[in-house]
């Protein structure tokens, strides 16, 4: 979230979108009740079903699943030509008036650079213009051709509210009432909030959903305010401080990056990662990159860590390509790989075509699963009948099944959607011999250590040299973790601003990443976690729920990244000239001599309003991007493409054009392309997703939750249900080219078919949940069905749209 | 403020009057459906607080689960699916359970002394040690709420937390409720906060928004504030103007000394000195008896 | 004394019997007036943060006695923490009932193990655990490291073995496990962050 919970109380319009925050984020989607109650906002809810949120809002508008695109193009195009944007805002704080390549070109769904047979892109002509002083050139006119503005302006043209009827399957005159809502906040004084979790993430154009989303809160001016922002409503409880932390196969704490098999110098690797200002006066603030970097390997690698041996740059993994977890399946698949640890992860339920992953486990040598709970994945060599039918006999996998601790049997933190990371205690023991996931780790790497020291092997310096400086070895204390990533002084660090003094102590906490050095005298895990542990003691454990501000920021509770800011960019929240766009909402000002405000500025303190620091800091450009450059592989322009399973033959904007169909970067796997169904065979849309009474595939372990909602069941809207003969409560089979399940099916007004470029479109609901272990009942996996591709950036697989056929089981 | 003998106001078979010299504030839950999502936290939160754990039922094609109030469930959601005038899909939930009428038909009905007792903060508790299993609140219900376990065959259902109230907390689906849609609190100020909600949604278009408080039984310490006041019935079939059934009036009127004749007749005849010594009063003699046989 | 109502029943022939002597004026001893005791009263109370979404509610959960030497912290009811700035005391179906997770049947106790084609499980000790399955990551490590690519270049990686992370545990053993994940050289790692 670039806000926070609470905020939400502060918008005067919520869009849920690729989303379900009542459903999923019940606690969380009290504040959208709250604006409404205080503020009158209004909620829109655009879906493919009519959900709880939906039950609720004050309009909805049903949406084929996997075109949002279409419907948030046409929602710009709207704001476009009706002239319904913050001028002011997007003038000062966006690249409206940057010039971009004049080779930079788009046509008929492909943008210049596309390598068919690679499936991907020269992304070298998606650049802007630079000037001799090595700044972009701009014309802030907005007349040019090709500045940012009138780019956009032609790209979205075509994102006509027709279109979108024959794109999306939403009636005209209800996209217009979304749009004319949306268009009521790119006044200064009203803004929307944007709400969305896996509803946009989960589709082979994912990170351009939510881009196309970014770029409608960036027209209305509403990215830095309160009440506004790009809300990614994360799953799991610390899914965003794993990610902060890094644990995914291409990067470091902090969103630092592994460096590619070509990087093999160090200066070179954090040069390309250190970038310099592309317009005058701008932080750029990842010209910090190598004091974090520095701090990072310090805290790993301590005195072995010098600058003469660049910090032990060499003892990080180089990676060849993105092993990400379809990757890694896909190999397992081929037979290339012989281990495989799940800590806390059910990736047989979890990822898509159960059957591939399944037979990928079944190639390993040796699996390990650490769990609190008897996992699918822990027993997928084990015969379930229909829900899994295996030979125990043919699976020559040893698996080893580890007892963890759950939340209640442990102190720690985690990072709430909100970048709250909150310190939790200790309430009992855990069960039999259950032991922490540290304490796990601990007893797997001290056993490494010493037979690396004993009996030498592959590179064993890394892991000899490991920082390792725990009271107790084997059990490695969360109160020591946290003071290692917030980070300490390695020596005296000397003020800055008088050398005379000095500003931290040696073996001193750190207050935060502004002290982090890149000569190896301070050590941090996780910069942006720097501060959480300070020489005052815990941050993370407090608990001053006071809102000063009435804006609904209590920044004496817990502890926010970076910085304990609450809300992201906030300097946004002001004009140019340093006072609010909105005097009833307060955040971030300047007040002569230094900004303030209710929130942790977002800026530096003293960068007076005429300086013209722009505030989106960590790009060098100062601004936000409409124009993503680089940054994503499909194209710097969010276009809609098809899911790779579509009712459709062709892409309705590129009919003619095969190669624009789905998106054609988007990575697929030898045999997957076979895998994926045709419309012919499989007729109807499907989507996954989760319901209110249970959390993925850990509450058919618990009671309470298993009375609620005990057994698996399929949503079938009632005109489909009719066509078909099946009525509430029958058992029906659905089937995707990948397999098929069986479950109770619900019949309901609250999915209805949508006319679809020329044609019918049902849409089947899969609800997650069931599998073959837990005291709900039994049931299929749902991802039996879904198909084996994802998002060409973040490799997420596509579980919101796919097709499927659907039968009544006779008998 | 814990609740004791002078805290009741009424009080199953029983002649005596109760004590009336406490003037206690009553108290009210408000269910305000318009913003009820029907995540059913308040089933979890009322098992969870209450120790109860119903059987794991089955899907029937729909979302309802369990799917009826039982001993072991005292709050239900209810789901309808409902096309308004203008072609739009609304979904109506409601949370089902004991409205905690001031005027209650099952504590009217009930044959047991002291079984159902009404607080003077306006809750209508049940107490299944002086439970017979005979269903009569059953039928003096008009809302159709308790439920008679088959295990133990006593007659249960939703306390209002009354063991919380009584400490002064809030009850568990109240306080668990992740939208507000439950608020707990004195009558008078959840009067005060329908008001704000209903004119809120006529605000909104709702032109027939409302709240439930049926005045047929003296008025409810659960209501509901409804979008479709005029038709309650939408709800899962909320009756429109709920009153106790006339058997039950003719029951504790004129029929109740004829009944209880009848019934009398049919006792099991050995154990006819048990009921010599008058009311609410065990001889020696059958304490003795009874003693006896608690020890076999 | 109190008649029971289990009492009055073994006495009774029949419900029937039962409602009828009621009916006529004997009734099972004087009725209670008083509710249920509040069943938290001198529990002890620890602060914690539900660990389903993301919005992170604060949690209140209460145990069995006060942490004096002989007794056993069990936990009894979890509740929402009402000064918990976003939950304020609210909790959602699932995270209302927590406690069943903490004590699900389904909740792994002992370190076991399951043999090339077995069909069971078979419990072990931690130790055996730890030794069995680092001598089959090092053993693997040690064959399949690639510490130079074929055209020379350093790059000091083990793609044989991959490990998923859990985004449900703490940052601190987040932490801890890429620290240990990245020295061993791994790069097929990942959390549900992925997906």
């Amino acid at each position: 979230m670039t806000q926070h919970w609470e905020d939400i109380k502060n918008a005067d319009l919520i869009l849920i979108m690729g989303g379900n925050a009542a459903e999923a984020h019940p606690c969380g989607f009290k504040w959208v009740i709250e604006a409404k109650a205080q503020r009158k906002a209004k909620l829109v809810v655009v879906d493919p079903r009519f959900t709880r949120s939906a039950s609720v809002a004050d309009y909805y508008a049903p949406i084929r699943t996997g075109s949002d695109i279409a419907f948030l193009g046409g929602v710009i195009n709207y704001l476009l030509t009706h002239d319904k944007i913050q001028h002011e805002y997007v003038k000062a704080y966006t690249d409206f008036s940057f010039l971009v390549k004049d080779e930079f070109q788009f046509a008929d769904g492909i943008f210049s650079g596309y390598n068919p047979e690679k499936r991907s892109y020269d992304k070298s002509s998606w650049d802007y213009q630079l000037g001799a002083d090595g700044f972009v050139k701009t014309d802030p006119t907005l007349q040019n051709p090709r500045c940012v503005y009138q780019l956009l302006k032609a790209h979205y043209a075509r994102y006509t509210p027709e279109m979108v009827e024959t794109v999306c399957g939403t009636p005209k005159d209800k996209f217009l009432k979304v749009c004319e809502m949306i268009a009521g906040c790119s006044t200064p004084d009203r803004t929307m909030t944007v709400m969305y979790a896996l509803g946009w993430t989960q589709h082979s154009v994912g990170a351009q959903m939510i881009r196309t989303g970014a770029m409608v809160q960036l027209l209305l001016g509403n990215i830095g305010v309160a009440g506004g922002g790009v809300n990614a409503l994360r799953g799991h409880s610390n899914i965003q401080g794993l990610t902060d932390l890094g644990l995914l196969s291409n990067t470091l704490p902090g969103y630092l990056t592994l460096p590619g098999d070509k990087e093999q110098d160090y200066a070179a690797y954090l040069a390309a990662r250190t970038q310099k200002p592309l317009r005058p006066n701008q932080m750029s603030y990842w010209q910090n990159y190598p004091k974090f970097h520095v701090s990072l390997m310090k805290a790993w690698y301590g005195d072995a860590a010098t600058k003469e041996n660049n910090f032990c740059y060499d003892w990080l993994p180089k990676i060849d390509k993105l092993h990400d977890v379809l990757q890694v399946f896909e190999d397992m698949g081929q037979g290339k790989v012989n281990g495989y640890v799940c800590q806390g992860f059910n990736p047989l339920a979890s990822f898509p075509n159960k059957a591939k992953i399944g037979g990928a486990l079944a190639k390993l040598k040796y699996l390990v699963v650490i769990d609190p709970l008897a996992t699918e994945t822990s027993e997928f060599w084990q015969n379930f009948g229909p829900h899994n039918d295996v030979d125990p006999a043919a699976i020559q996998t040893t698996v080893f099944r580890l007892p963890s601790t759950c939340f209640a049997e442990e102190d720690g933190s985690i990072a709430n959607s909100g970048r709250w990371l909150q310190w939790h205690w200790k309430g009992a023991e855990p069960p039999g011999e259950a032991l922490g996931d540290g304490e796990i780790m601990a007893g797997l790497f001290l056993r490494l250590r010493a037979m690396y020291a004993k009996d030498g092997g592959a590179f064993p310096d890394p892991i000899l040299k490991l920082t390792w400086k725990h009271r107790i070895p084997a059990n490695p204390s969360s109160e020591e973790l946290a003071k290692e990533y917030s980070g300490c002084a390695l020596s005296d660090l000397a003020d800055p601003k008088d050398p005379t003094k000095t500003l931290v102590k040696a073996g001193e906490q750190l207050a935060g990443f502004a002290q982090l050095r890149d000569d190896g005298s301070t050590a941090s895990g996780c910069w942006i976690f720097s501060g959480a542990w300070t020489q005052a003691g815990n941050q993370m454990a407090r608990r001053d729920n006071a809102d000063p501000y009435g804006l609904g920021i209590a920044p004496g509770w817990a502890w926010a990244w970076p910085a304990n800011r609450r809300i992201l960019y906030n300097r946004a929240s002001s004009d140019p000239s340093g006072k609010p766009w909105d005097p009833e909402r307060r955040l971030v000002f300047w007040n002569g001599k230094s900004w303030g405000g209710a929130d942790v500025p977002d800026m530096r303190p003293d960068a007076a309003p005429a300086e013209n620091v722009g505030p989106f800091i960590m790009n060098p450009e100062g601004v936000a991007r409409f124009f993503a450059r680089g940054g994503l592989n499909e194209g710097p322009f969010p276009e809609h493409y098809e899911p790779f399973e579509s009712p459709l033959d062709a892409n309705p904007f590129h009919p003619q054009n095969p190669q624009a169909k789905s998106n054609p970067a988007a990575r697929v796997f030898k045999g997957d392309m076979e895998a994926f169904g045709t419309p012919k065979e499989f007729p109807y849309a499907a989507t996954t997703y989760r319901l209110t009474e249970h959390f993925h595939y850990w509450t058919k372990h618990v009671l309470t939750s298993a009375i609620i909602q005990p057994e698996q069941f399929v949503e079938i809207g009632a005109e489909l249900a009719q066509e078909k003969g099946i009525a509430a409560g029958d058992r029906v089979k659905v089937r995707s080219n990948r397999g098929h399940i069986i479950a109770v099916a619900v019949v309901t007004k609250r999915i209805k078919a949508l006319d679809v470029a020329g044609r019918k479109v049902h849409t089947v609901g899969i609800p997650i949940h069931w599998g073959f272990k837990g005291v709900a009942k039994n049931g299929y996996l749902a991802n039996t069905l879904t198909p084996f591709v994802g998002d060409s950036n973040t490799q997420t697989p596509e579980f919101k749209s796919f097709l499927v056929d659907v039968e009544k089981v006779k008998g | 403020m814990a609740l004791q003998s002078l805290d009741i106001k009424a009080r199953s078979a029983t002649t005596t009057p109760s004590p009336q010299i406490r003037k206690a504030v009553e108290v009210a839950k408000l269910i305000d459906t318009s913003i009820c999502i029907g995540c059913k936290a308040c089933q979890v939160a009322c098992m969870q607080w209450n120790d109860l754990r119903d059987e794991i039922g089955s899907n029937h094609g729909v979302l309802d689960n369990p799917m009826d109030l039982s001993a072991a469930s005292w709050t239900v959601m209810r789901f309808a699916e409902h096309e308004n005038e203008e072609g739009n899909l609304e979904w109506l939930i409601r949370k089902d359970g004991c409205m905690h009428c001031t005027d209650p038909g099952c504590l009217k009905a009930c044959p047991s002394p002291g079984a159902i007792v009404q607080y003077t903060n306006g809750i209508v508790d049940f107490h299944e040690e002086n439970c017979i299993g005979c269903g009569y609140c059953i039928t003096g219900c008009p809302f159709n709420i308790p439920r008679i376990s088959a295990k133990d065959h006593k007659a249960y259902k939703c306390t209002l937390c009354s063991d919380r109230v009584a400490v002064g907390q809030a009850p568990a689906c109240a306080k668990a409720c992740p939208t507000g849609a439950i608020t707990f609190g004195a009558k008078e100020d959840m009067l005060d906060s329908a008001q704000v909600r209903v004119d809120g949604l006529k605000e909104r278009g709702f032109q027939n928004a409302g709240l439930y408080d049926p005045q047929g039984v003296g008025g409810t310490h659960v209501m509901y504030v409804l979008r479709h006041a005029d038709r309650p019935e939408l709800y899962h079939g909320l009756p429109q103007d709920p009153h106790i059934s006339p058997m039950v009036s003719l029951w504790k009127g004129v029929a109740k000394p004829l009944a209880t004749a009848a019934m009398g007749a049919v006792a099991v005849g050995s154990l006819f000195h048990y009921v010599m010594k008058g009311p609410n009063e065990v001889s020696k003699e059958t304490e003795r008896e009874v003693e006896k046989e608690g020890e076999q | 004394m109190q008649v029971t109502r289990r009492r009055f029943f073994r006495v009774c022939a029949n419900g029937v019997a039962g409602s009828s002597l009621a009916l006529m004026g004997f009734s099972p001893g004087e009725a209670l007036a008083e509710t249920r005791h509040f069943k938290l009263t001198r529990s002890t109370e620890t602060r914690n943060t539900c660990p389903y979404c993301s919005v992170g509610c604060g949690i209140l959960m209460y145990s069995l006695g006060d942490r004096s030497k002989n007794v056993r912290s069990r936990i009894i009811h979890i509740e929402g923490d009402p000064d918990h700035p976003v939950n304020r005391g609210t909790l959602c179906p699932k995270g209302a009932g927590l406690l069943d997770f903490v004590h699900s049947p389904n909740r792994l106790t002992h370190p076991e193990v399951r043999e090339p084609g077995g069909k069971e499980w078979k419990r072990i000790g931690w130790d055996e655990a730890f030794d069995r399955i680092t001598k089959l990551m090092k053993d693997d490590r040690d064959a399949n490291f690639i510490a130079k690519t074929d055209d020379g270049l350093t790059v000091n990686r083990w793609l044989t073995t991959g490990f998923l992370a859990a985004s449900a545990s703490s940052n601190e053993s987040g932490y801890v496990t890429h620290k240990v994940v990245r020295a061993l050289g791994m790069t097929a790692f990942d959390n549900q962050a992925r997906v």
